[in-house]
């Protein structure tokens, strides 16, 4: 069995809130020991980190991937290969595809090709409805069977208010969560960005905060009703961050997520159009921006997901309004999260657990910590080395990433899956 | 009169006027300072234009290509008289038949364009945004023929000119520009020439057709016309698109024009010299009444066609003076 051992690392678990330096040890796959007077065995492979924190590796449970259909935005394996790069070791994929991942054809092609790449672990979300139109619900207990690891339209919301209740219902069965895009869709309709003054300045159409908003409140109706489990993705308003803060103290089954355009741009990044910063829902007021970080902080956020977005050049080297929503976010999940570390607003462990051991508890995934007998994934970053992200060296087939050229703190040095070395820089 | 004293073939311009974009895609942080030199050069060029011969060689050599993606009699043969008067070479494309409806993407379409080395690149496109997208690609000079619901600069800078040469100036007075606030890019350039020419602007119009938070533009919003309209020095009517007047923003041109419909009654609270502007085409008994467009005393709407070939000829003038110093 192989045998690898870290030492002289900072054993960084949020799950337990353990922070010290010292060894931990791999073999067949599974930590065995970990701490700080932990010895490397005789006959292991040594890996010195050399004061370097080590974590679990990041679970990410927001990731589109072009495969199958759009090959040339994003295949599995370049979007393994993006993961790896940036410290994730698991990843939730959307079931945006095409065809929709509504069946369980579609989960069997996914885990076929994730095991072929053979990187980071690959789970996959069941569409909602049959192809996640918003209608009629997909077999969400044969997907649940066949392995979906949980249940959403991805990019599209759920509409219908009875579809909505009679989902929220179904999936109690299987114990499994529905992930909402939350926006109303018709209040979101042909909108292109923010609603406000720059939208107005610009002459772009824009997304009211209230089709967030509104979203929200009649969800947290229906969980209420319902009693389902619930999760509002990539929230981007102020007041969405509330409305789960309060059904949280309330007792309801809900979680969210936030991603990080969300908490480090505003609508001022579009400036003369710039659709790189084009996402959806639309990057919102510096106001916002702040609410969102203080939910992170709180703890009312639960998840950073990279809500990774590929999308070639053809679809965002057009005027504003056609452009394709979305951002790559792989290999920038870390160092973007990081920003919130630097600059005091969260804890390192705490930020932490929400790219590791929040979102896999979410998903019900037994991963994101450090645990004897736990699987071997981790990462092993440099918190301050300073850096400059370089969209044009990402791993991932496409470029569209706001945060080219910016300075960011803290870089991925190695990410180990099973405890087998998959990333090395 | 005396002919203007001619603006000659050389880089400087007349007069001592300082111009340094190579771009015209938005009056937005345009200085008063731009603005006036667009102006007191478009004064001379409406002289030109009244001359039995009407064509100077400032522009002799150059080429202009007129890129419509929207149809758009009115200004593509404003701009084109205005190449011709200076001596240019002007183009048009009719995009309806060429390869943008085979699928070629617009920026493929520019660049193809941008290799044959044209001096301009007047383009007028539906979506927000088109004209800034070309210009960070192309090395000619790209001036904004009206951008989605963004702007529409010469638009603005003939409005200007009408109201200046009428008024013999902008500053202190009071505009209302009435009407489809929401979708009009003319309101928009109007409403950052106009504000910082010093004039108090105002938009009136249906809450549907009024954009959120305009007031942040400086502007005060009026959902009464008799309101809007009252000391008014200006009145400029918008176009309402008639699928926007069937349910969608408006229930029915009838209740559109009952309330926002301006006729020579309502006009009664505005100042007694008030002016009445349009920027074609219009809307008979939609947002106005033909009785007020038709008084000759009142309305601007045919000086507007007039100098918006002027303002045309001094935008490409200036922007032809920048090009020879970054040659």
């Amino acid at each position: 069995m192989p045998l690898i051992a870290f030492t002289n690392a900072r054993l960084l678990d949020p799950a337990s809130q353990h922070d010290e330096t010292g060894t931990l040890v791999a073999e067949g796959g599974k930590i065995t020991a970990f701490g700080a007077g932990v010895a490397a065995p005789e006959g292991a492979q040594i890996v010195d980190c050399a004061g370097l924190c080590l974590a679990p590796g990041l679970v990410d449970m927001r990731v589109a991937v072009g495969e199958p259909g759009e090959e040339q935005r994003e295949t599995i394996l370049s979007a393994s290969r993006s993961a790896a790069a940036g410290g994730i070791t698991a990843f939730a994929m959307l079931p945006n595809t095409t065809p929709v991942i509504d069946g369980i054809a579609g989960l069997e092609f996914v885990a076929r090709r994730a095991r072929e790449a053979k990187l980071v672990k690959i789970f996959a979300y069941g569409a909602v409805t049959q192809g996640a139109a918003g209608r009629d619900l997909a077999e969400m207990g044969l997907l649940a069977e066949a392995g979906a690891i949980g249940f959403t339209d991805g990019t599209n919301a759920i509409g219908d208010a009875l579809t909505m209740r009679r989902a929220l219902s179904y999936a109690r069965a299987f114990g499994k969560v529905i992930v909402q895009h939350p926006e109303e869709p018709s209040l979101a309709a042909g909108g292109q960005m923010n609603e406000g003054e720059i939208s107005t300045r610009l002459g772009l159409s824009g997304i009211s905060r209230a089709a967030e908003i509104i979203m929200l409140e009649r969800d947290l109706r229906l969980v209420e009703l319902t009693g389902g489990r619930y999760h509002a993705a990539h929230l981007s308003t102020a007041e969405g961050v509330e409305l789960i803060r309060d059904a949280k103290s309330a007792g309801l089954p809900v979680t969210c997520d936030v991603a990080p355009p969300y908490f480090a741009l505003s609508e001022i990044d579009i400036g003369d159009y710039r659709t790189f910063a084009k996402l959806s829902p639309p990057l919102r007021t510096d106001d916002d921006r702040r609410a969102l970080i203080a939910g992170i902080a709180d703890g009312t956020i639960d998840a950073i997901a990279s809500d990774h977005a590929p999308q070639d050049q053809d679809a965002k080297r057009v005027p504003f309004a056609a452009a394709a929503p979305g951002v790559v976010g792989l290999e920038t999940l870390l160092p973007i999260a990081l920003e919130l570390y630097h600059k005091g607003a969260i804890g390192l462990l705490d930020l932490l657990a929400r790219m590791t051991f929040a979102p896999a508890k979410i998903l019900g995934l037994p991963l994101g910590q450090l645990k004897v007998d736990a699987a071997a994934d981790l990462v092993i970053f440099d918190l301050d080395r300073p850096w400059v992200i370089n969209a044009d060296a990402f791993r991932s087939k496409s470029k569209n990433s706001p945060f080219d050229k910016r300075p960011v703190a803290g870089a991925v040095v190695m990410t180990v899956v099973d405890g087998r070395i998959v990333h090395q820089s | 009169m005396n002919a203007p004293s001619a603006p000659n073939d050389e880089a400087s311009l007349p007069d001592g006027l300082v111009w340094n974009r190579r771009h015209m895609l938005g009056i937005e942080g345009w200085s008063a300072a731009e603005i006036t030199a667009v102006l007191d050069l478009s004064d001379r060029y409406v002289e030109q234009n009244r001359r039995a011969d009407k064509r100077s060689t400032e522009l002799r050599g150059r080429t202009i290509m007129n890129l419509f993606f929207e149809d758009s009699t009115r200004t593509r043969t404003s701009f084109e008289l205005a190449g011709k008067r200076l001596g240019a070479d002007v183009l048009n494309m009719s995009v309806g038949s060429s390869s943008v409806k085979k699928g070629e993407s617009l920026l493929d379409t520019a660049m193809t364009l941008n290799a044959m080395r044209p001096d301009f690149l007047v383009v007028r496109h539906a979506q927000s945004g088109a004209p800034k997208l070309l210009a960070d690609k192309v090395n000619c000079s790209v001036l904004n023929a009206g951008d989605g619901t963004h702007e529409h600069p010469t638009q603005a800078l003939l409005d200007a000119l009408s109201i200046r040469r009428r008024k013999g100036r902008l500053e202190g007075l009071t505009v209302a520009i009435c009407g489809d606030i929401l979708h009009s890019r003319v309101a928009r350039s109007n409403i950052h020439l106009l504000g910082t020419m010093g004039a108090h602007v105002r938009v009136v119009g249906p809450p549907t057709l009024i954009p959120s938070s305009i007031d942040r533009m400086g502007v005060e919003v009026f959902t009464d016309l008799d309101e809007g309209l009252k000391d008014a020095d200006i009145v400029m009517m918008l176009r309402l698109q008639s699928e926007r007047m069937n349910g969608k923003f408006v229930p029915s041109p009838r209740e559109y024009f009952r309330f926002h419909g301006l006729t020579s009654e309502r006009l009664k609270v505005a100042k007694p010299d008030a002016l009445i502007m349009h920027p074609g085409p219009m809307n008979r008994g939609v947002e106005i009444d033909s009785e007020v467009a038709d008084d000759i005393g009142r309305s601007l709407i045919l000086d507007q066609v007039e100098f918006g070939v002027a303002v045309r000829m001094a935008c490409l003038r200036l922007l032809a003076s920048t090009q020879k110093q970054s040659n």
